[in-house]
């Protein structure tokens, strides 16, 4: 039986791991290759690096870093952040990754995520879409798919550029739109969520779940083993992504793992 | 060290299956062109991408692998590896394969998610030396929306089950191949190809 995917996420500037990470004896910038071996031991089903580089120019210290992991790493893994052409996407394919996320990219030019799709497989083309909801008290919207949540009703807009941009697009009809396009799995962010620790948006998760018939990623909010259950088992998510729970070493992948086999998943351990 | 010729059709990713060839014990060479006859011990086809691409990339070395394989030189075909080994392939209208093994490329029927991407256990149906203290029910990494069906269920050495039950590994005489991929499969994996160049080794 398929197992759930325990996804943890590295954001990485320049080369280095940028989040306060606080493994027992590393710094607290980190190695991205030590430290997604360390998730590999753990019992990491997959890494994911998310390059927040902030200049171009400095995009081939990823490239190095990429070589580096995929040498030593034996799990697949996912790198994000950045891409907008297929020169792009194709030199980070070639140092080792196995799959790369698209977002901005994405949004600014389909076609990218048709013409990537064609050439590497869809099994490689993971499309990022960040959400945020927009809540309605009086005014409905038009073209706009609302659903009612604990906090009100609300539909979720699309946004870009690291979160910065909105772009007035719909995040359920996008995502239906990027598997037509080609996508091959669906990472799903809420940002209304995203580092809060109070769990996933569920809503949005199954929302987007059902609409599509691709893996659904779903990160943000998780901040125990249990909210990763509850986007399982009622947001229908294929895997989930967490940064802070296991960067802060709160929790270690297999102790997240175990709780999930323990309360009926199919889970890898 | 056995020397293993990896073959390069330019639509996936080489880096982690030398590597892990490497980390198996094997002297790893990426062919990029013409396959030198006389100096490997071994083939590994590997694989992402599109059938149909594929097989053009390497539709000019078809009857070089063809006479290796029949040499009795050990070849193993990961995933599209796999699916390149057989008669055909229904992936975007029917395609040419190598035809090394009897039977079609399918797409995977069942009403799930596609592609198959994740972790799943494979059932061991059969005893082979690629599986090799490899435990029934182990996770395996798979990435991919069709399958092989070999003609002949004595060379399905395990099968997995998503939606319906397909091949997951085939082999017959010196042909061994995965339809997920060692390589990504973490320890287990690994195992699978140090498995894999025991053979060669032999």
């Amino acid at each position: 039986m398929l197992s759930k995917r325990i996804i943890p996420c590295l954001d990485i500037k320049d080369g280095r791991v940028v989040k306060g990470i606080r493994f027992k004896n590393l710094m607290e910038e980190g190695d991205p290759r030590e430290l997604a071996s360390i998730y590999d031991e753990q019992g990491a089903d997959e890494v994911v690096f998310l390059d927040i580089t902030a200049s171009f120019e400095k995009r081939k210290i990823l490239l190095e870093v990429v070589k580096r992991t995929a040498d030593s790493l034996f799990i697949p893994f996912t790198v994000g952040g950045g891409f907008i052409n297929l020169d792009g996407i194709r030199e980070v394919l070639a140092s080792g990754a196995d799959k790369i996320s698209i977002n901005t990219g994405a949004v600014r030019t389909p076609s990218l995520v048709k013409e990537s799709s064609d050439i590497f497989g869809r099994q490689c083309i993971v499309v990022a879409i960040d959400t945020k909801r927009v809540y309605f008290s009086d005014k409905p919207s038009k073209d706009k798919r609302e659903l009612t949540t604990d906090q009100g009703k609300c539909w979720w807009e699309v946004y870009v550029e690291g979160g910065r941009v909105p772009t007035g697009m719909d995040a359920i009809s996008w995502a239906i739109e990027v598997e037509k396009l080609g996508a091959g799995e669906i990472l799903l962010t809420s940002m209304d969520f995203d580092g809060t620790q109070n769990g996933y948006d569920i809503p949005l998760t199954k929302a987007i779940s059902e609409s599509t018939n691709i893996p659904i990623i779903a990160s943000g909010g998780a901040g125990n083993p249990e909210h990763i259950f509850q986007v399982f088992d009622e947001g229908n998510a294929d895997a989930a992504l967490a940064a802070s729970i296991f960067h802060r070493s709160i929790y270690d992948v297999s102790e997240v793992k175990k709780y999930l086999k323990k309360k009926g998943l199919s889970i890898r351990l | 060290m056995p020397k293993i010729l990896l073959i390069n059709y330019g639509v996936g990713n080489l880096r982690s299956g030398k590597k892990g060839l490497e980390k198996a014990g094997a002297d790893v060479e990426i062919v990029n062109g013409k396959i030198p006859l006389t100096e490997g011990d071994a083939i590994v086809l590997p694989g992402v991408g599109a059938f149909a691409e594929a097989i053009r990339n390497i539709s000019s070395q078809a009857q070089n692998i063809k006479d290796i394989v029949n040499s009795g030189s050990p070849i193993l075909g990961i995933c599209l590896g796999l699916q390149l080994l057989f008669d055909k392939s229904y992936e975007g209208g029917i395609t040419n394969g190598l035809g090394i093994m009897p039977g079609d490329v399918v797409k995977i029927n069942a009403k799930v998610k596609l592609p198959h991407i994740g972790w799943n256990t494979i059932r061991i149906l059969r005893t082979n030396s690629l599986l090799e203290n490899v435990k029934d029910n182990s996770y395996m990494y798979f990435v991919h929306s069709y399958f092989a069906k070999p003609t002949t269920s004595e060379f399905i050495i395990s099968s997995t089950e998503y939606g319906e039950d397909f091949p997951s590994v085939i082999a017959h005489k010196n042909i061994f191949a995965t339809q997920f991929h060692p390589e990504k499969s973490g320890k287990i994996g690994l195992k699978i190809l140090k498995n894999f160049v025991n053979i060669v080794k032999r």
